[in-house]
């Protein structure tokens, strides 16, 4: 078997239900994707709809109550360093120095390694991130563009197998944003790293990701539709932007958030499963279908 | 009226006139004494003092001065076990308050962090602590004097260093004082942000290291604002204590000095007491500050 193509993490059927009066409520239902290595898949859907609750699960920061998750061909149910997290808002530690928040990740993920190299480390990647001069300041003196930037710093400094970001620009103002997307493809390309992204920016979405996945919204959200993005790599904004098929694709993904996220496709299909036997009985999903 | 508000008079001009205002009640409440000659049956002349007034056995201001002035113009002086400069008094105290807030603070930290980090142990001693709470110092020391009973620690001359007494002292402050150092440690532990637990939990840091790196620094803004609140329990019992067990300091002073007639010391000794612990909480909430912006 070819290793190279195997995926380097399969969500299998992922669940996430709480207990509550009326029966388990559930929040994530039977979510399956896999990941091929060095790919950038961004997982899109309304508020609420439960998409960071399946980064969080991946994360290991949530249990799941159903399925499975292989990364690098291992079951895990836990979190740990092999995985980068970048929050929405940075996570910085307040009483630390952005240099020091960036060792604490690397001196637990490197612990074997020289005390130089250690710092070294920290320093390249925080250099990379454009905080080569304020490496030593504390989050509190930071805008919230830079800490973001920290934040970044830290998930690529433990070189993780896998890099989640939750919603990591929702907080900055919009050309922060895209200068940081740009910190980020730059990164993601020289570490070929696989990543999964949570977000609810259609543009942010096209111009990072290979795949976008589209969740249906809660609860009971699922995989509602995923939509490979031809553009070639490296991109560039103004070229993507201005490639005629950047509108198509990103109507696709308007109209399914405004029009078809609240129409389950496991629900289509069982009810596919019964038209069979009875023909005339399911007209509606019939017509969302033939609308698609 | 606008220069006033632009001098900022009115910081200083308050608390002046208030100041005033209170001396004037205390003045106008005060006893003061006529001293009268008059000649007796006998033919002897007879000097007879007695004090007038709404409340005829307190000082009045300039009388508690006049007599409170040896202990403030020498501060440190000793003339004796029981009759010491005022700042003496108040570094016997203070020492005693050092040791018995050390005591609360060592065995407070980690019953907060323990109230604070697990559900099951808050649960359980959860109870006993509200209700060990608002017990009084005074009813404390006699419990302490019978849990120590028979303890003493002689030096080398056979002269007992530490005894019953002390241990009792000490244990009176440290249970009284310890509650607040718990109790804010145990909010200030679970209001450790959920983002900063969750930073812990995906660089897989170890138990200790999430303690002292994420823990401690989150929680201590509150651990300092138990430890100034403690403080202030240390000091106000510590007067009582000295009270019931006689130790010289500032309370053991003011007992004393009531039981001497002599009502002025009193006066003076509620003033230390109150200048002194105005300025410890200063002192503590500059710490605080500190640690906040940090």
């Amino acid at each position: 078997m070819n290793t190279a193509h195997a995926p380097v993490l399969e969500l299998f059927k992922l669940s996430k239900a709480y207990p509550s009066a009326k029966g388990p409520a559930v929040i994530v239902k039977e979510f399956t994707l896999n990941f091929a290595a060095g790919e950038f898949i961004t997982l899109i859907g309304h508020s609420g709809c439960g998409k960071s609750t399946v980064l969080s699960m991946v994360a290991g920061l949530t249990d799941a109550t159903g399925g499975a998750m292989i990364l690098a061909g291992k079951e895990t149910n836990e979190a740990g360093p092999d995985r980068g997290v970048v929050f929405q808002s940075p996570c910085l530690l307040p009483w630390m120095t952005a240099f020091e928040n960036v060792m604490l990740g690397v001196n637990q993920v490197y612990f074997t390694a020289s005390k130089k190299d250690r710092r070294e480390l920290a320093e390249y990647y925080l250099s990379v991130v454009g905080l080569g001069n304020a490496m030593h300041k504390f989050p509190g003196d930071l805008s919230q563009g830079m800490r973001q930037r920290v934040g970044i710093a830290r998930a690529f400094a433990l070189q993780p197998k896998m890099l989640l970001l939750d919603e990591p620009f929702g907080m900055l103002d919009s050309l922060t944003k895209m200068e940081l997307q740009e910190v980020l493809l730059e990164l993601w390309r020289r570490n070929k790293l696989t990543t999964l992204m949570v977000t609810h920016d259609v543009d942010e979405a096209i111009f990072l990701s290979d795949r976008v996945v589209m969740m249906t919204d809660g609860p009971e959200a699922e995989v509602g539709d995923i939509l490979t993005i031809p553009f070639a790599r490296p991109r560039i904004r103004t070229e993507v932007m201005s490639d005629p098929r950047y509108l198509e694709i990103r109507n696709h993904l308007l109209d399914f958030l405004n029009e078809r996220s609240h129409i389950r496709p496991s629900r289509i299909a069982a009810l596919h499963a019964a038209e069979s036997v009875t023909a005339a009985d399911c007209p509606a999903p019939q017509a969302a279908l033939r609308a698609h | 009226m606008k220069l006033f508000y632009q001098l900022k008079l009115d910081a200083i001009l308050l608390p002046v006139i208030a100041l005033l205002i209170c001396l004037g009640g205390w003045a106008i409440i005060a006893g003061h004494g006529k001293t009268t000659t008059s000649v007796d049956d006998w033919g002897d002349k007879v000097t007879k003092t007695e004090r007038f007034g709404l409340s005829k056995n307190l000082p009045s201001p300039a009388e508690t001065w006049t007599a409170s002035k040896p202990y403030i113009m020498e501060p440190f002086a000793k003339r004796g076990e029981l009759d010491q400069g005022i700042l003496r008094f108040a570094w016997l105290s203070l020492k005693l308050v050092a040791q018995g807030y050390a005591i609360a603070l060592i065995l407070g930290t980690p019953i907060g962090f323990f109230l604070g980090l697990s559900k099951n142990f808050s649960r359980a001693f959860d109870p006993i602590i509200q209700i060990l709470r608002p017990v009084s110092p005074l009813a404390w020391l006699p419990l302490g004097m019978v849990l120590f009973s028979g303890l003493k620690i002689v030096d080398g001359n056979g002269r007992s260093v530490f005894g019953t007494s002390d241990a009792a002292a000490l244990f009176t402050i440290a249970i009284c004082a310890m509650w607040p150092t718990v109790l804010n440690t145990a909010v200030g532990v679970r209001a450790v942000p959920q983002d900063y637990l969750n930073v812990a939990k995906v660089l897989k840091l170890s138990k200790i290291k999430t303690l002292f790196k994420i823990l401690i620094p989150s929680a201590l803004p509150y651990m300092f604002t138990g430890f100034r609140l403690s403080l202030g329990i240390a000091w106000l019992v510590i007067v009582a204590v000295e009270m019931l067990i006689g130790k010289p300091g500032v309370g053991g002073f003011l007992w004393q000095q009531y039981n001497a007639n002599s009502y002025a010391h009193i006066i003076l000794s509620i003033l230390t007491i109150g200048v002194i612990g105005y300025i410890l909480d200063r002192a503590m909430s500059m710490i605080e500050g500190r640690f906040r912006s940090a």
